[in-house]
């Protein structure tokens, strides 16, 4: 199931600079755990240390919030886009 | 109302619209809009909330203008440096539209001031640079039941949405319901920004604004803009209102206002020489 993960600015140092990455999985935990194994790291930025996804943080499957699907058991099909879209907060 | 011979020829780049016209413009310059911050976002929103004839503009901010400032933060100039960043957007303000009325607070916000500083006006913009206030800006927006339009941006990235819980729609907690605690988001000394960006998302936040006052078209209420000035990509997700929402949720627990510890910032340090 390829997956096409957005990666938001800051968390491109982990995915060598790309802002999109490809990854597996029939849900949400699944392509999270893909994901820390292609990039290590990755996970600990998003999840809390028990697997909650830290509250500053949202992913999207394509345009709706995981929170109010299924969250972490949302099952992706083929050619989904989930995007994870942290808070920011310059207005400098 | 009646418009003075003048006000026609001001804005009727507005009046011949047939979703403003005359009773449109009426409505914004009786309008009262309140933006925080008078820095990146607050710069371009504030100059074009004041074109459009916004009657009433508060503004708080307790900084001065800085040199590294003016790369992005259009309302101040060379000559504003040093002085307090809200009457230097004052003057600006005030050169572009006489008919504007400008109330400018000179320095922070806080649990103790916030509502009733954004009690009279009807709508209110969000130009901070930091958790802790867009926080507090959010509840005390929610208690006082006002409509916010908030903008933030980092490096090449920028978000706006609106929040207006008082209608059924989320607030900013249900987008995100914690800031994030110190460290873990990048520091401000990593805080680059592309000054243009600043005013794709201040401008963007004026439109809602302005939409907000008048009525028209479908604001962002409900959904988060993403931008990403790299890739030009503008995305829309959708903001449910979260049933557990500490604010303005059912069960809500947050009943008044609290305050989040801020992290230092050497960077944002600017001197006043009044």
């Amino acid at each position: 199931m390829p997956v096409k993960v957005r990666i938001p600015t800051p968390l491109r140092k982990i995915t060598n600079g790309s802002d999109e990455v490809a990854a597996e999985g029939r849900n949400v935990a699944e392509l999270l755990s893909d994901l820390e194994a292609k990039f290590p790291g990755l996970k600990e930025r998003i999840c809390e240390p028990d697997g909650k996804l830290r509250r500053f943080v949202n992913l999207y499957l394509n345009d709706e919030d995981i929170r109010f699907k299924k969250n972490m058991e949302t099952e992706l099909k083929d050619n989904d886009e989930v995007s994870i879209i942290p808070a920011i907060a310059g207005g400098f | 109302m009646d418009f003075t011979d003048e006000q026609i020829e001001r804005y009727s780049r507005h009046i011949i619209l047939p979703e403003i016209g005359g009773r449109g413009q009426a409505k914004l310059l009786k309008s009262k809009v309140f933006v925080l911050g008078a820095g990146g976002l607050g710069s371009p929103a504030l100059l074009y909330l004041a074109a459009a004839g916004v009657g009433a503009i508060g503004v708080a901010d307790g900084d001065c203008v800085d040199i590294s400032n003016l790369q992005r933060q259009i309302i101040h100039n060379n000559e504003s440096i040093g002085k307090p960043k809200v009457f230097s957007a004052k003057e600006s303000i005030e050169k572009i539209n006489p008919d504007v009325k400008v109330m400018a607070l000179h320095g922070r916000l806080t649990v103790e001031n916030i509502r009733e500083v954004i009690r009279d006006y009807d709508v209110a913009l969000d130009g901070s640079d930091n958790f802790p206030t867009r926080f507090l800006m959010n509840d005390a927006a929610f208690f006082e039941q006002k409509t916010l339009v908030s903008g933030s941006m980092f490096r090449f990235d920028g978000q706006v949405s609106v929040f207006k819980p008082h209608k059924g729609y989320p607030c900013y907690r249900c987008l995100y319901p914690e800031p994030p605690p110190n460290g873990l988001v990048p520091s401000c000394q990593e805080a680059g920004v592309l000054g243009a960006l600043a005013g794709v998302i201040g401008v963007l936040q004026a439109v809602e604004a302005i939409k907000e006052i008048l009525g028209i078209g479908d604001t962002l209420a409900g959904n988060l803009l993403v931008f990403d000035a790299l890739k030009m990509s503008f995305r829309k997700v959708k903001v449910g209102k979260d049933p557990e929402c500490a604010l303005c949720g059912p069960s809500a627990s947050i009943k008044e206002l609290k305050a989040y510890e801020e992290e230092a910032c050497e960077l944002r340090a600017s001197k006043c020489e009044m």
